[in-house]
């Protein structure tokens, strides 16, 4: 409260803010789902650096990857990362200038479905060409 | 309005009050209010102020959604209590609070000083590119040019969209979304030529690099105005001639 005004104007505190509404919170998942996003980096990074290691450590590594605890942490990584995904593609129509195709403008849900199809494109076309590599 | 209004149906409405000149801090108050189903929430403050209480402070004038004085938080969310219908809170009760990340000024009253500074701020009129004369005649525009920034133009200055703003509660340094959606308004309109001027505004400190996208202004928005995009635009703009600056010779704007 600023009291050296004489209107006593009575400021409300923010603290618990992403509580108060459905919104906020749905939001603070999608942000809090970057951070397996971020894990995942990581797991990726030590698999570099096993690589980098030797063959022994490679395969130490590859061993690791095949237990139930890791297939079940990557399970949860996909999830989280799948929710990510589609919280992100909803809000892209927002953050971009208006798409005009043949003089009319291109619908958000049809933005958000082209960056859904993408992700999902990508995803396969690694997963083809890593079993290809693998088998 | 008369007292025999309502054919019997009741709704609690619960009321923030805070009087400066005695309460420390808000507090809630409730009031019967009869009512019939074409009544709004401003309609039964009205009844409260008229019949129940008449210390009761808000504001108000049109009641049809286009002078944007009468925004508040209805049920913790941020609405025109014009364009809400107590038929709508079938629970029989309905919360009814100032504005979410103003100060309030009294009951549900917000000061709105801050907004108002910021507003001249991005100066908020077209700044012609090239004067034309009367004689020359008027500023023509293609209706593909006016459909760039139709949509922002239709900014109401109800504030909705600073109590949907987390950004805003935590720093109200922020410019935050209406102004961006106005400042846009401008910046995208052909006539206009003070684009750069506008985007140190954009560009500062408490310019658009405060939102994180959490785009529920763009949701609460009675106009459909899409301030989140509004602002994220800028974004794009703002970076870009941050980087534009460090290659052009003269040094750019600033």
């Amino acid at each position: 409260m600023n009291t050296s005004d004489s209107r006593r104007p009575y400021v409300r505190p923010m603290a618990g803010w992403w509580r108060r509404n459905p919104f906020f919170v749905e939001y603070m998942i999608h942000e809090a789902t970057a951070l397996f996003v971020a894990a995942y980096a990581l797991v990726l990074l030590v698999g570099v650096m096993r690589l980098a290691q030797g063959e022994a450590a490679w395969n130490g590594w590859l061993e690791a990857l095949r237990s139930p605890a890791s297939v079940a942490f990557h399970a949860a990584l996909l999830a989280a990362i799948s929710y990510h995904c589609w919280t992100w593609f909803r809000i892209m129509p927002r953050t971009m200038p208006p798409l005009f195709v043949g003089g009319k403008r291109v619908a958000p849900a049809l933005i958000t479905a082209c960056g859904l199809a993408a992700a999902v494109v990508c995803s396969l076309a690694v997963l083809i060409l890593v079993w290809g590599a693998t088998r | 309005m008369s007292e025999s209004r309502g054919n019997g149906k009741l709704i609690r409405i619960e009321v923030l009050r805070y009087r400066p000149e005695q309460d420390e801090e808000p507090f809630l108050q409730g009031y019967e209010v009869p009512f019939t189903d074409d009544m709004s929430v401003l309609q039964g403050l009205q009844y409260i102020k008229d019949w129940l209480d008449g210390t009761l402070s808000f504001r108000w004038s049109c009641r049809m959604a286009i002078c944007g004085s009468c925004g508040m938080m209805i049920d913790g969310e941020p609405r025109l209590a014009c364009k809400t219908f107590l038929r709508d809170f079938p629970a029989g009760s309905v919360r009814v609070e100032a504005l979410a990340h103003f100060p309030i000024e009294r009951d549900l009253v917000i000061r709105m000083d801050d907004f108002l500074a910021k507003l001249e701020s991005i100066k908020p009129w077209i700044i012609p590119k090239e004067e034309r004369s009367l004689a020359q005649g008027e500023y023509l525009q293609t209706p593909a040019q006016l459909d760039v920034y139709e949509q922002f133009s239709s900014c109401i200055n109800c504030l909705l969209c600073y109590a949907a703003c987390p950004q805003y509660g935590l720093n109200p340094d922020f410019v935050g979304p209406g102004i961006m959606a106005l400042l846009h308004r401008y910046n995208a309109d052909s006539r206009d030529g003070a684009a750069p001027e506008r985007m140190e505004v954009a560009g500062s400190e408490a310019g658009v690099f405060n939102c994180t996208a959490v785009g529920y202004c763009s949701e609460v928005c009675p106009k459909h105005v899409d301030p989140a995009n509004a602002v994220n635009q800028n974004k794009t703009r703002a970076a870009g001639d941050y980087f534009l600056r460090l290659v052009t010779p003269k040094g750019g704007a600033r």
